[in-house]
């Protein structure tokens, strides 16, 4: 029985990480107070960098990894939002540096309570982002987090629901240090700054390719960029193929980059991330009792987003709802964004209908999900529902 | 092997209620504790979410099934409600929701009839203060009823085993304090008083 906090900490400890540099946050905090324990104690060989600003966490871990070390950071929030520079510096850079994010909600005005509005605002960083439905994912996916990180040379963001997750106890099966050991052998750089053959990282790179001191034509700022991209859109393919090496090993299934549950005879699908996705099978439960034909996604893996997985498993669907706990202030929840662009094409005729629930720490019952897809199947049925724009679940 | 039957596909839903540093929390999770212990394969315990002042009403939950949860919204219509702190039964929040036939169990000196709560409950009352005091259990000045509570728990709900309470209590705490923790919860156990309303 272990909270969310927890189970993030074992999983940086498990995965032998080598420098931790953070900065306490609510909720995240409690994962900087354990990995600082398991330093101190001797049980993790590592170095634990005090520092003074989540920015400097992410600068610490970045120089760390450029010389070799894993390394591991926990923010939530605003603490996310102060490193947004050093995340696009870290994925420029091609660093496996792996990130727990606490989900928060995000100020003005304040609030410690959870949605994903921190995470969800760092999409287009460069960075890898899973979401845990629970905590014994959240332990599993930092572990492969590192694998796949350091296969595809990008930097991974692990996504749990504060407090929903981050401070509630449940049963988690933790591996052997030995079973993790032979899942993810000791990190080897692809590049190590080394005063012994000096050279230089991220000059001034002009946007065309040119020849160096050396002679070598090297590439322009866009080539770099159009690699990032490459490794992100190829990085599909790794984190599915850690996920099936993991499952044979671990026993539990990470074969895709969604999970899905009762969709073979779904007519109706609804969508999710992270803990919400859970809930929404209780939801599925009622809704099933009911004659209807319910279906359950929750998508793992929101970068790179797993566009061909989604159609394919909504495809047979009449309607979708899709369940956001961020927003994209003039427009709607981002994975709804995304889940239209991935039918986009693929001729799949699917009503897709998004709500905006839970932020802030708004509490998101199932009954309440259940609800939203009774009345969105009653709109399609007459006809008159309204594709435009989200529908929030407030008092609005 | 979980001792009650589970009629109902969904979770039993305990709420707890006391004072910031009763330990409302603790109990929570080690009742989450014993129950996995005792062979439920869900088990579940969180906090009231947000910020906790020491003396402020904190609320703190534990859910059980013989199932893995999947529910992780608040708790909205709990079997049992758990007051830590009699004076809190003055906000009627407290026993918001509590489902017809579910338990109110109270740390109180006086028998269910006493407290004079109407509702279609049962209601049971046990003098963990007392007990705890008499044991002195009691740390940094504050006499500690959050795990004796247990002992009520385990009698009323009939859901989780006294060995797996004391198993959970004998990792939790060192030796002395274990002894002492252990005898509250079994005292506490014996003399919960029991108000079954038909």
């Amino acid at each position: 029985m272990i909270d969310g906090n927890r189970a993030a900490a074992l999983g940086a400890k498990l995965s032998r990480v080598q420098v931790v540099a953070a900065y306490p946050i609510t909720p995240q905090t409690p994962v900087t107070e354990a990995l600082s324990e398991f330093v101190e104690r001797g049980e993790l060989q590592a170095q634990y960098v005090n520092v003074e600003s989540e920015h400097s966490a992410l600068a610490v871990c970045s120089s760390a990894s450029l010389v070799g070390a894993r390394t591991f950071t926990a923010t939530s929030s605003h603490g996310l939002a102060y490193m947004h520079e050093m995340l696009h510096w870290v994925a420029g850079t091609r660093l496996p540096v792996v990130l727990a994010c606490v989900n928060r909600a995000i100020g003005a005005p304040w609030n410690v309570l959870n949605d994903q509005q921190d995470s969800m605002s760092q999409r287009d960083t460069g960075w890898i982002q899973m979401y845990a439905r629970n905590n014994q994912e959240i332990l599993d996916l930092v572990i492969q987090a590192y694998s796949i990180a350091e296969k595809a040379c990008l930097p991974v963001m692990v996504c749990y629901d504060g407090y929903v997750l981050s401070h509630t106890e449940m049963p988690v099966g933790v591996p052997s240090q030995d079973a993790v050991d032979r899942f993810l052998p000791p990190y080897k750089p692809h590049t190590i700054l080394d005063p012994g053959s000096p050279r230089n990282y991220n000059l001034v790179t002009l946007a065309n390719p040119r020849v160096n001191a050396e002679g070598v034509l090297c590439h322009g700022y866009m080539e770099i960029r159009y690699l990032l991209q490459e490794a992100m859109e190829k990085s599909k393919e790794t984190i599915a193929d850690v996920g099936r090496e993991f499952s044979d090993l671990f026993g539990r299934s990470y074969v895709k980059l969604l999970w899905e549950d009762r969709m073979q005879d779904a007519e109706i699908a609804i969508v999710a991330m992270g803990s919400l996705a859970m809930e929404a099978t209780v939801a599925a439960d009622a809704l099933r009792r009911d004659g209807l034909r319910v279906g359950v996604i929750g998508l793992r893996v929101f970068r790179p987003f797993p566009g061909r997985d989604v159609a394919g498993a909504l495809g047979r669907c009449r309607l979708v709802v899709v369940f956001d706990k961020s927003i994209s202030y003039g427009n709607e929840g981002a994975t709804c964004t995304e889940i239209k662009a991935a039918l986009y094409g693929s001729g799949a005729n699917t009503a897709v209908h998004n709500f905006i629930v839970g932020l802030g720490g708004r509490d998101v019952k199932a009954r309440e999900l259940a609800d939203a897809v009774k009345k969105t199947l009653s709109l399609v049925e007459g006809g008159a529902l309204n594709n435009e724009s989200a529908e929030w679940i407030c008092e609005i | 092997m979980p001792v009650r039957w589970f009629s109902e596909a969904r979770p039993y839903e305990i709420r707890w209620h006391g004072r910031g540093g009763q330990g409302a929390v603790t109990a929570a999770k080690t009742l989450a504790q014993a129950a996995h212990l005792n062979g439920y394969r869900g088990a579940t315990a969180s906090p009231s979410f947000g910020a906790e002042r020491r003396g402020a009403p904190v609320s703190a939950s534990t859910r059980i099934s013989p199932e893995p949860i999947l529910v992780v919204s608040q708790i909205e219509a709990p079997d049992v409600v758990v007051v830590l702190d009699q004076t809190l039964l003055r906000d009627s929040d407290v026993i918001s929701g509590l489902r017809n036939g579910g338990w109110l169990v109270v740390n109180s000196a006086q028998t269910p009839g006493q407290l004079g709560i109407e509702g279609e409950f049962n209601v049971a009352t046990a003098d963990a203060t007392g007990i705890c005091r008499e044991l002195g259990l009691i740390v940094s000045g504050l006499i500690v009823v959050n795990t004796a509570m247990l002992g009520a728990i385990a009698r009323v709900s009939e859901l989780v085993e006294l060995a797996s309470i004391d198993e959970v209590i004998r990792n939790r705490f060192s030796n002395r304090s274990a002894e002492l923790n252990l005898a509250a919860v079994e005292k506490t156990y014996r003399t919960t008083v029991i108000e079954r309303r038909p």
